[in-house]
């Protein structure tokens, strides 16, 4: 259980990580938090020649907030959300999802950049992000790039970042007042990876409620179906839930044709507690 | 090697170490400190739980090289807390220490718990202690013994 031999550096900004990255010819990992990349090798699963310390980059720990929005540098750790260091734009959504990430000790460290950069499928930040379009920036050698939250993600445990660029801050748009949301996460054990987790908002101001699922085997998933039905309901009510049911079950089968009984039955009922609480606030 | 200088128990240390070098095997192999203990090695159990900069992190996916500059506090570190005083006292009578391998993550989480959220009900207690896994007591000594010590700090006049 100890990590094979690497080189460590600690740069002092983005562009010496960069220049890092770059010469390392995708040989080097990005340690943020490290309490996903340093498991990983500790198990050997990863074996890098190079560790490229970025947690100490003053530009990627920012936390900034206007009218319209909230600018999070990507070092910004679960419990900096958990203890509401971090403005909720969100109506209390990232203070929660923050808060129900894996354990105190690893809140302290974790970070939310480093939890979207992993792209671990069962991770809470990524479906929330979904969920709430965030936008994602990321620098390369050629300077500063966006794309949105679904767009990053390309499966599990894949990104759309090459070996040579980094996750550098996220941009979350303010929900309205009238913005509705719900989260729920199912697992055996607080604390631990989900087996299932979903996210919903439902913003008046926004074109279409939001439905996304997580802890699935790919990346998180947009409910179309679900979310148009839930864009049909006010209140939640039995009729209500038997309609989000059939539409996530229709959803599921959709995504994943041979999803096993038990997969299905999970995944739906953490759904349905998700929009029941949307519904019911 | 790298250099790398850090604070252990309030005396500075600085020394080389290999990168990969965990904070947990730092404290026990180069530093003799044999309190903090390895369960799974991977974030899961709690038993290297230690201090860094004030905060619980778990120590054995903590590098140590990245450690530049922190203070870390590990369980030896605690003779003269008040806080840890009355803790050990609590987990002493409700029986919260069987083997005692869990104990010194579990009684740093504690602190934690009663510092940071000192009127927490027994549910919310239980969720905040399942990052520590304890395989004799069955965790209701440590949860009676964490709760005695929530009450007596409270009389006391909280943490110090």
């Amino acid at each position: 259980m100890k990590p094979a031999p690497f080189t460590y550096v600690r740069p002092n900004d983005l562009q010496e990580a960069i220049a890092h990255l770059r010469a390392s010819n995708g040989m080097a990992k990005v340690l943020a938090g490290g309490q996903s990349l340093v498991p990983l090798l500790n198990l050997r699963l990863t074996q890098p020649e190079l560790i490229v310390d970025i947690s100490r980059i003053a530009e990627l720990s920012i936390i900034e907030e206007d009218e319209n929005s909230l600018l999070i540098g990507a070092c910004v750790s679960h419990a900096a959300f958990e203890d509401g260091i971090v403005p909720d734009v969100a109506g209390g959504l990232l203070q929660r999802v923050g808060a129900a990430i894996g354990y105190r000790a690893i809140r302290n460290l974790g970070t939310i950049g480093g939890s979207m950069a992993h792209a671990d499928p069962a991770a809470e930040w990524p479906v929330l992000l979904v969920a709430l379009d965030a936008v994602i920036g990321y620098r390369n050698p050629d300077g500063r790039q966006e794309v949105s939250a679904s767009e990053f993600i390309l499966g599990p445990f894949t990104t759309v970042l090459q070996d040579n660029e980094i996750l550098a801050d996220i941009r979350i748009a303010r929900l309205s007042l009238s913005a509705k949301s719900g989260f729920y996460k199912t697992c055996r054990k607080s604390g631990e990876f989900a087996d299932s987790l979903a996210v919903i908002v439902i913003d008046p101001e926004r074109p279409l409620p939001r439905v996304v699922l997580g802890a699935t085997n790919d990346r998180p998933l947009l409910l179309a179906t679900t979310g148009n039905v839930v864009a049909s309901l006010d209140a939640w009510s039995p009729a209500a839930e038997h309609a989000v049911r059939e539409a996530v079950t229709a959803d599921l089968e959709t995504a994943f044709p041979s999803l096993d009984p038990y997969g299905g039955q999970i995944h739906r009922v953490t759904v349905v507690r998700a929009v029941r609480e949307a519904l019911s606030s | 090697m790298s250099q790398v200088k850090l604070t252990i128990n309030g005396r500075e240390v600085s020394t080389d170490v290999e990168p990969r070098l965990s904070l947990a095997d730092f404290l026990r192999d180069h530093i003799g400190l044999t309190g903090t203990h390895l369960g799974c090695e991977h974030g899961v159990c709690g038993a290297c739980t230690v201090l860094l900069n004030g905060k619980p992190v778990r120590s054995c996916i903590s590098l140590t090289v990245s450690c530049e500059n922190m203070e870390v506090r590990t369980i030896e570190g605690f003779d003269d807390d008040a806080v840890m005083a009355v803790l050990r006292n609590a987990f002493s009578e409700e029986h919260g220490v069987q083997c005692g391998f869990c104990t010194p993550g579990v009684l740093i989480s504690a602190r934690d718990i009663v510092t940071r959220l000192p009127n927490l009900p027994r549910q919310r207690l239980r969720e905040e202690l399942s990052g520590n896994l304890c395989r004799c007591t069955g965790y209701a000594g440590i949860l009676r013994a964490i709760e005695v010590a929530m009450e007596e700090l409270k009389i006391g006049g909280g943490a110090k």
